[in-house]
């Protein structure tokens, strides 16, 4: 599935706008730390592929971050927006116009240096229709992008290279979330000539400006990555080699990194193996946690009787016992009572929510004509642990009468389900929550809870659709002036506290991460726990064998 | 022979147009949308049925199915909704260490089922012969999902004896492998143990017992060879029943072969890959049936090939 990452902290990432000018990167790397060695990161599933414009899930998103780079970045281990590729940029009093200076001499692992005309390539090559890009539909607001789209056009108007390191970016609205979606990998750089290269094939021979470069893919087997002695960045990447093994159930990645033979398993500690893993200081002492951009909810039909009555709705976020579902997943999640998560701008810390309440929970469901409850259908994706979730749900929910019968199903028919009006009435989202793509509240809005998302295959589940806060939420995005973004921060909490006045979903909880790693690995735990990197932020960690 | 071989391969064509058609009908059918998948969450709608239109998507069941037929006739398996990459490419790529495991299979389950079904049938009705029959009855019915884990804790984990998991080796083969020939093992050890009783009871076995042949010389030289025949005909069915053994075994070692592709691909509904994969084995099984039905008459002459 598509998981997307980003992050936590940074009470406010906007502060790296701050005017018109602005900062130039902070390149400090520790001196201290020898270069050398390498590391074993395991994987149960195949990597899909390596093309920024089209991997987009958890596995090669941060795989590709070491292999390429875009215009911005983020402060390693936080949500903190740096300039990357630029260095410096500027911002047009309007908000409708971003130019960025390129750094110079950045060369490619081709050799070739990269120049404001591989931005401008990149950027037309994903939002182009032949490229199929899931990320086309981040580059919306640049000027020249629907003609694009509907292949009117095979280059977007609205940039313009406007010397070898200078490219100008012109929007049709202020858009308050552009510097972001310069850091995602969509907008990473590729190089053209690579590309035509390879054609379809150029996401297994990926070519960047990135920390490593690619040394070996053999399907099915492994991918190696070796340092690139030519990274623009002094002093990074610390390791000389990460093999990446494929094909490793997470729990034969756990028992060989007990025996040392690896140092991360990517796909986490397995659930079942999770309480002896906590239980054991020496192995506890290993494991770095940290939040995560994601919240799992229960989304509630509000076109289909009786959800279509908010009364009915509210009740339902009352009877779910969220600290009990907590416990039941072995509390790697907090309960949660909003759509925001606790570590993204904007969430509303003052909100308390619908606490849990039986009673009154009853008591709603009599107003709204349901006295004896009612039957219904909850939809959950069938693998661990969402089965046994939909089951604590489905039993907090015969305590007020409602008497939900639960679909177990693979996660496509899940999803194939929720994006049909009349498909589901309720959805249990784990396994297919929401993750942000950036840490910016507007990324929890739009495909999830705004109109845009609900149409037929789209991802608004609850089909909520407010017209008002559609219009809020559009106010809100176009506040680009940084000194704003505590406003503007504002404005979005005011939306989500009015989506959960009309309750289209009972927010569960928020998930949280377990790194485990060898004892040899070193670097500060937020590297481990990266917001934008799963499992780890490979370009800045290292080993203390080395050293 | 020539006619009846020509026979056979038109018949396995007709079977493969067929399981072509069902895969993909079952496919076309599931409440799933490939587009959607591809298109990943934040893609506008206008993107959703670019991609679709692009794929051919939104023709109706018969065009897309009639693309594919003429796309397969040339080799062309299509490429991967997730992976992007030519599902032949991915194949080709995984097949060898499938054929690997498939040949250490077959060595393991020989070589555990035969010995067994021997031992068990020259001790008919003692103890050693029950006890080795619910040895078998256990290898037969065990989970190979929970087999293959016992096999890496005992031997991996614990002992260290093998590596936990892994591709490159012998000693990497030596668990899957394993794990994949006890099924078959207990299979066969039943079958070898009433082949041998039967040729045990022959006339020509007691015209040997009376001329007074050693005990050694009638079984390993008389009876065996008569015994294991029809035995080892039936390694060419078992084809199938390994195809749907590979699956889990693959995915519990980490062995990258098809079944850990089919496996993934299932999950993430990719269907090309697992049209791909079911067309490869549907001919793997054909051409195993094919296998045993020719070399059935040159094993037992009573049968002839029609």
């Amino acid at each position: 599935m598509k998981k997307f990452l980003a992050s936590t902290v940074a009470a406010s990432a906007l502060a790296l706008m701050l005017g018109m000018a602005s900062a130039r990167a902070d390149d400090a790397v520790d001196p201290n730390i020898k270069q050398g060695g390498a590391i074993t990161i395991t994987y149960k599933d195949d990597v899909a592929t390596l093309d920024p414009a089209i991997g987009y899930d958890w596995q090669n998103w941060s795989m590709i971050k070491s292999l390429f780079d875009g215009l911005m970045d983020y402060e390693p281990g936080t949500t903190k927006l740096k300039p990357d590729l630029a260095e410096s940029y500027e911002i047009s009093p309007d908000g409708k116009t971003f130019t960025f200076k390129l750094r110079h001499g950045v060369k490619f692992h081709n050799g070739r240096e990269m120049t404001a005309d591989d931005v401008k390539y990149s950027l037309d090559r994903v939002t182009n229709p032949k490229t199929q890009s899931p990320g086309a539909g981040f580059f919306g607001s640049i000027k020249g992008y629907d003609d694009v789209a509907a292949g009117k056009a095979g280059s977007l108007s609205g940039i313009t290279v406007v010397d070898p390191y200078t490219i100008k970016f012109e929007l049709t609205r202020p858009d308050a979330t552009f510097l972001h979606v310069m850091a995602i990998n969509f907008s990473h750089v590729v190089p053209k000539e690579e590309v035509e290269k390879y054609g379809a094939d150029f996401g297994k021979h990926p070519v960047g400006t990135g920390a490593f470069k690619l040394a070996e893919w053999t399907l099915g087997q492994r991918i190696v990555f070796e340092r690139n002695p030519d990274y623009w960045h002094k002093g990074l990447p610390h390791l000389d080699k990460i093999t990446f093994e494929i094909g490793q159930e997470p729990i034969v990645a756990l028992l060989r990194l007990q025996k040392g033979e690896i140092d991360v398993p990517g796909d986490g500690i397995p659930p079942a193996k999770f309480q002896e893993v906590m239980n054991d200081p020496e192995q506890k002492a290993r494991v770095v946690v940290g939040g995560q951009l994601h919240t799992g909810y229960v989304t509630m039909n509000t076109t289909m009787a009786p959800f279509d009555n908010v009364k009915v709705r509210q009740a339902v976020n009352m009877a779910i016992n969220k600290g009990r579902i907590v416990q039941l997943i072995n509390n790697r999640a907090v309960p949660a009572n909003q759509p925001l998560p606790p570590s993204m701008p904007g969430y509303d810390r003052a909100f308390k929510g619908y606490a849990y309440d039986v009673a009154k929970a009853k008591a709603l469901l009599a107003e709204a004509g349901h006295p004896d409850g009612f039957a219904t259908q909850l939809f959950a994706m069938n693998t661990d642990p969402n089965p046994r979730i939909a089951q604590a749900i489905q039993q907090d929910l015969a305590a007020i009468g409602i008497k939900a019968s639960i679909q177990s199903l693979a996660q496509a028919n899940v999803i194939a389900a929720g994006g049909d009006k009349a498909g589901a009435p309720m959805i249990w989202s784990g396994g297919m929550a929401w993750i942000a793509d950036f840490p910016d509240p507007s990324n929890f809005y739009g495909p999830i809870l705004g109109c845009a998302g609900a149409v037929p295959g789209g991802w608004n589940w609850s089909w909520y659709c407010n017209k008002d806060l559609d219009a809020k939420a559009a106010e809100a995005d176009s506040v680009v002036d940084p000194a704003k973004s505590e406003e503007r921060e504002k404005m979005w909490s005011a939306i989500y506290d009015k989506i959960m006045e009309d309750a289209p979903w009972a927010p569960v909880f928020n998930e949280q991460r377990f790194t485990l790693k060898s004892a040899r690995m070193g670097g500060a735990d937020n590297l481990y726990v990266d917001p934008v990197h799963i499992p780890i932020n490979y370009d800045n960690v290292y080993v203390k064998d080395v050293q | 022979m020539i006619a009846y071989l020509g026979r056979r391969l038109i018949q396995s064509l007709l079977i493969l147009l067929g399981v072509s058609l069902i895969t993909f009908a079952l496919l076309y059918l599931l409440p799933a949308d490939p587009v959607r998948q591809i298109a990943g969450r934040s893609a506008t709608p206008e993107t959703v049925e670019n991609i679709r239109r692009q794929l051919g998507l939104d023709q109706p069941f018969i065009v897309q199915y009639w693309h594919y037929l003429t796309r397969l006739v040339s080799g062309d398996l299509g490429r991967s909704y997730i992976q992007r990459s030519e599902v032949t490419e991915l194949i080709v790529s995984r097949l060898p260490a499938s054929l690997l495991l498939m040949v250490g299979a077959i060595l393991c389950e020989l070589a555990i089922g035969l010995t067994m079904g021997l031992i068990a049938a020259v001790r008919r009705g003692t103890a050693t012969d029950q006890t080795l029959m619910v040895v078998s009855f256990v290898g037969v019915s065990a989970p190979q999902f929970v087999v293959g884990l016992l096999l890496l804790y005992v031997f991996a984990v614990r002992l260290g004896w093998f590596p936990i998991g892994g591709y490159g080796s012998w000693r990497h083969l030596v668990l899957p492998s394993l794990t994949m020939g006890i099924l078959g093992a207990g299979w066969y050890a039943r079958m070898m143990r009433s082949s041998m009783i039967d040729v045990l009871r022959q006339d020509y076995m007691r015209t040997a017992r009376a001329k007074g042949l050693a005990r050694g010389a009638i079984l390993f030289r008389h009876a065996l060879p008569n015994a294991i025949l029809p035995v080892v005909a039936m390694i060419g069915i078992d084809v199938g029943i390994f195809m749907g053994g590979i699956v889990v075994v693959e995915s519990v070692f980490g062995w990258p072969g098809i079944g850990q592709l089919a496996w993934q691909a299932i999950q993430r509904v990719d269907i090309p890959i697992i049209m791909g994969v079911t067309l490869v084995s549907a001919v793997a099984i054909v051409l195993g049936n094919l296998l045993a039905d020719i070399i059935a008459p040159f094993i037992d002459p009573r049968i002839k090939l029609r």
